[in-house]
C-alpha cells in the first residue's frame, strides 16, 4: 500500500481504508431538503453512521433520470424552498463525517457558475460531484474544470457503455464508477439485472478505479448480492422511500440492517 | 442527388454554445448509432428518393402557396402563405415523423415514442407507426389531454396508446421527460421520434433537415408565382421546427427579413409565456444547451401559453444561435393577438389556422404599416386549426 500522497483524493483514501478493511462500501442517496429541510438534515447524519460515501442529491424540476420516488422527493424539496446554496449549507450544516458526493443534474449547477460551486463545494470538503446528464466527452471544458478542482469528477457507466465508449468513460473518472444496473430510470426491481456479473467484469477490465453499483437495490439479499461482485452498494429510491413513509429513524435502521447484511457477505467472501 | 440539404451550421452537434448532448450516460449509444446513420442517410441519395416520393404520394406535397389577399389589404402588405395545414395530417409535423421512421425501419426498431404538446407530433408520429406497422407509444400531459380531446383521439383510432404524464406542469415539458425515462428504459428496441428541432445531437439537425422541405419549395415557388424574393418571412416558434425548416430556405438570402414569433401568453412582463428567446437564459434541458426559461437557482419555469403546441419552456439550439448572431429577429405575441388573428385569418381567407400559427399572423397585423403593399411577407402556416375549434370556443364564450 503506497503512502498517502498529495495527488490522492478523499474518495481515494476512502476506497483505500475499504480495501484494506476488505471492506464493501454502503452509499447511500438522499435527495436534499426530503422531505424538508430538517427532517433532511437529521436523515443525513444518520446516515452518515452507516455510510462509507453519501450521496446527496441537488432537487431539479426536471429529473428525467429519475423514477416516481425519486421525483416525488426532488419536487417536495424544491416546494419547500430548496436550492443548490440551500444544498451545500445543510451539508455545512450536518458536519458529515464521511465522504460526500454531490448528485446533480446539469443546469442547477452550470446556472450557479461551475467555478463558484467548484470552490464552495472544495471549502465545505465534497470529495466528488456526480451530474446525471454530463456523459463523458459532452463537454470537455467543463469535465476538465471538474477534474482539475478538488473534487473527483464521477462519472456513470451504463449497460450500454461499451467499446470505444466504456473506454472514453473510463478513462478521465476519479474516485469511483457508478455502474447503473439496469436500463431504466431510478427505483426498486423486483429482482437485480441479469448479467450483472459480465457486465462488472467488462468495466472491471477497462478501469482499475472501485465500482459502485446502483439502481434498483432495495432488500438485504440485493446488496448481499451486489456486494460479492463490486466494492460499493447505492441505495437511493428505497432510503427515500423508508425516509418519506417512515421518518429519518427509520431510515437509519434500514442502513444498519444493509450494512449488516454487508458485512456478512464480506465474511463470507473472505472465508 | 437533385435535392440540397441545408448548408450545416452545426459542428460537433453544436451552434456555436448550443446543442450538445447533455444526456443520462443510458443514451449516449443509442445517440452515437442514430448520428452515425443519419450522416450516411444524409449522403445518400436511396433514401432522400424513398423520402420524396413518401413526401409526394402519402403526405400530398409540395404544399402550395395561396395570396391572403383580404388579410394583405388588412395589413398593408403582399401576404403569401406556405399551406403546411394542407399537409396530410393537418401539419408539418408529418414531414419529420416521416423521415425519422424510416431511419428507426434502417435502425430495425420496431417501437417508436413520441412527445406530443397540441397532438400534432403525436398524430404524425402515430400515422407514420400505422404506415410502416410500427408499434407507437405517445406522451402528452395531462392538461394537453384535456385541451385537445380530437386529437387524442385521432391518435388512438391511428393505433396508438396515448399515456397522459401528471408529473411536473402536466404539460408538453413534462411529456418530453417521461418520453425520455422510457427511451432510457426500452432503447434497445425503441426510436424516440423527438417532434421539433429540440433534444440532443443529432436531433436538431435532423429533424431541420426533414423540416427544410418548407423553406426548399417555398422559394422555389415564390420565385416562380412573383419573380422575386420576400421582404419577410415569418413563422411560430415554440421548439422552433416549422421555423427553422422555412428559415433555411432564405437564411443566405441576406435581404430577406425572417421573424420567428414566440408565445408571449399574458404578456412577456406576467412571467406566464413561453418566450423562450425573448425573456429566457442558456440553460441545459432535454439534452441540450439552448436559452431556456428558468429561475435564478436553474430550475425550469413552467411556460404558458393559449396554444399547447408552443406551451415549453426551451427552444431548439440553432433557433439560439440565430438570435445571438442576429441573422433571424424574436418576436413574442399573446394569447389575445393569437386569438384575434386566428379569427382574421378564419373570417378574411376563410383558413382555419393552429392556435400556434395565429402567433405568427398576430406579428404581422400587430406590425401592420411596416411594409410596402407590394412587398411580400411569406408566412409559414404551420397548421389547420380544426383542433383547436372547440378550445377557442370556450375561450370566447361562443356556442
Amino acid at each position: 500500500m503506497s503512502a498517502i500522497t498529495s495527488s490522492e483524493s478523499r474518495l481515494d483514501r476512502a476506497w483505500s481504508a475499504l480495501r484494506t478493511a476488505r471492506r464493501t462500501a454502503l452509499i447511500p442517496y438522499l435527495t436534499a431538503g426530503h422531505p424538508d429541510r430538517g427532517t433532511s438534515l437529521d436523515a443525513l447524519r444518520r446516515a452518515a453512521e452507516h455510510a462509507d460515501i453519501l450521496e446527496v442529491g441537488v432537487p431539479f424540476s426536471d429529473p428525467l433520470a429519475d423514477g416516481p420516488v425519486i421525483q416525488r422527493s426532488t419536487h417536495e424539496a424544491l416546494a419547500g424552498g430548496m436550492t443548490l446554496a440551500g444544498t451545500l449549507e445543510l451539508i455545512a450544516a450536518a458536519k458529515l463525517d464521511r465522504p460526500v458526493v454531490v448528485f446533480s443534474y446539469l443546469n442547477p449547477v452550470f446556472r450557479y457558475g461551475f467555478d463558484r460551486f467548484l470552490r464552495d463545494a472544495a471549502a465545505l470538503g465534497v470529495a466528488g460531484l456526480l451530474l446525471t446528464d454530463l456523459p463523458a466527452g459532452s463537454d470537455p471544458g467543463i469535465e476538465a474544470q471538474v477534474r482539475e478542482s478538488p473534487l473527483d469528477l464521477i462519472r456513470l457507466v451504463a449497460p450500454t457503455t461499451a467499446g470505444d465508449r466504456l473506454r472514453a468513460v473510463t478513462a478521465g473518472a476519479q474516485g469511483f464508477l457508478y455502474l447503473v444496473a439496469r436500463l431504466g430510470v431510478t427505483g426498486t426491481s423486483r429482482e437485480l439485472a441479469t448479467g450483472l456479473e459480465a457486465y462488472v467484469a467488462r468495466v472491471r477490465a477497462a478501469s482499475a478505479l472501485p465500482l459502485a453499483l446502483g439502481f434498483g437495490i432495495s432488500t438485504a439479499e440485493q446488496a448481499v448480492a451486489v456486494a460479492h461482485l463490486a466494492d460499493g452498494v447505492v441505495v437511493g429510491s428505497a432510503l427515500v422511500e423508508r425516509l418519506a413513509r417512515e421518518g429519518p429513524a427509520a431510515a437509519g435502521r434500514m442502513l444498519a440492517d444493509l450494512r449488516q447484511a454487508i458485512d456478512r457477505a464480506d465474511r463470507e467472501r473472505d472465508a | 442527388m437533385a435535392l440540397t440539404l441545408p448548408r450545416e451550421r452545426a459542428a460537433g452537434g453544436r451552434f456555436g454554445a448550443y446543442g450538445g448532448r447533455y444526456v443520462p450516460e443510458t443514451l449516449m449509444a443509442a445517440l452515437e448509432q442514430l448520428a452515425a446513420l443519419y450522416d450516411a442517410a444524409r449522403s445518400d441519395a436511396a433514401f432522400w428518393d424513398e423520402l420524396e416520393s413518401l413526401l409526394k404520394e402519402f403526405v400530398g406535397r409540395p404544399t402550395p402557396l395561396t395570396d391572403a389577399p383580404r388579410f394583405s389589404a388588412q395589413v398593408g402588405a403582399t401576404v403569401i402563405l406556405k399551406r403546411e395545414d394542407l399537409n396530410h395530417t393537418g401539419s408539418h409535423k408529418l414531414n419529420n415523423a416521416l423521415g425519422q421512421a424510416l431511419l428507426a425501419r434502417r435502425m430495425g426498431k420496431r417501437r417508436i415514442i413520441a412527445e406530443t404538446g397540441a397532438g400534432q407530433h403525436g398524430v404524425a408520429t402515430a400515422t407514420v407507426c400505422a404506415r410502416f406497422g410500427l408499434e407507437c407509444v405517445v406522451y402528452m400531459g395531462a392538461e394537453d389531454v384535456e385541451r385537445q380531446a380530437l386529437n387524442v383521439y385521432r391518435m388512438r383510432l391511428l393505433g396508438a396508446t396515448v399515456v397522459p404524464v401528471e408529473s411536473g406542469t402536466r404539460t408538453l415539458k413534462d411529456a418530453a421527460n417521461e418520453a425520455l425515462r422510457d427511451w432510457v428504459t426500452n432503447v434497445p428496441s425503441t426510436h424516440y421520434i423527438i417532434g421539433s428541432v429540440i433534444g440532443p445531437d443529432p436531433f436538431p439537425r435532423m429533424v431541420r433537415d426533414f423540416q427544410a422541405v418548407i423553406g426548399r419549395e417555398a422559394r422555389a415557388q415564390l420565385l416562380q408565382k412573383a419573380g422575386r424574393l420576400p421582404r419577410t418571412v415569418v413563422a411560430c416558434v415554440g421548439g422552433g421546427s416549422n421555423a427553422i425548416g422555412m428559415f433555411h430556405g432564405f437564411l443566405d438570402d441576406a435581404e430577406v427579413e425572417l421573424v420567428g414569433v414566440e408565445a408571449a401568453g399574458s404578456g412577456i412582463a406576467s412571467g406566464l409565456h413561453s418566450a423562450t428567446l425573448s425573456a429566457g437564459t442558456p440553460g441545459v434541458l432535454h439534452g441540450c444547451l439552448s436559452y431556456l426559461l428558468q429561475d435564478p437557482d436553474g430550475q425550469v419555469l413552467p411556460a404558458h401559453s393559449v396554444s399547447a403546441g408552443l406551451d415549453y419552456p426551451g427552444v431548439g439550439p440553432e433557433h439560439s444561435y440565430l438570435r445571438d448572431s442576429g441573422r433571424v429577429r424574436y418576436e413574442a405575441a399573446t394569447d389575445q393577438e393569437a386569438l384575434a388573428g386566428f379569427q382574421a385569418l378564419c373570417r378574411l381567407e376563410g383558413i382555419i389556422p393552429a392556435l400556434e400559427t395565429a402567433h405568427a399572423l398576430a406579428w404581422i397585423e400587430r406590425e401592420r404599416g411596416r411594409w410596402r403593399p407590394e412587398e411580400i411577407v411569406l408566412v409559414c402556416l404551420s397548421g389547420r386549426g380544426d383542433k383547436d375549434v372547440a378550445h377557442v370556443a370556450r375561450l370566447l364564450g361562443t356556442n
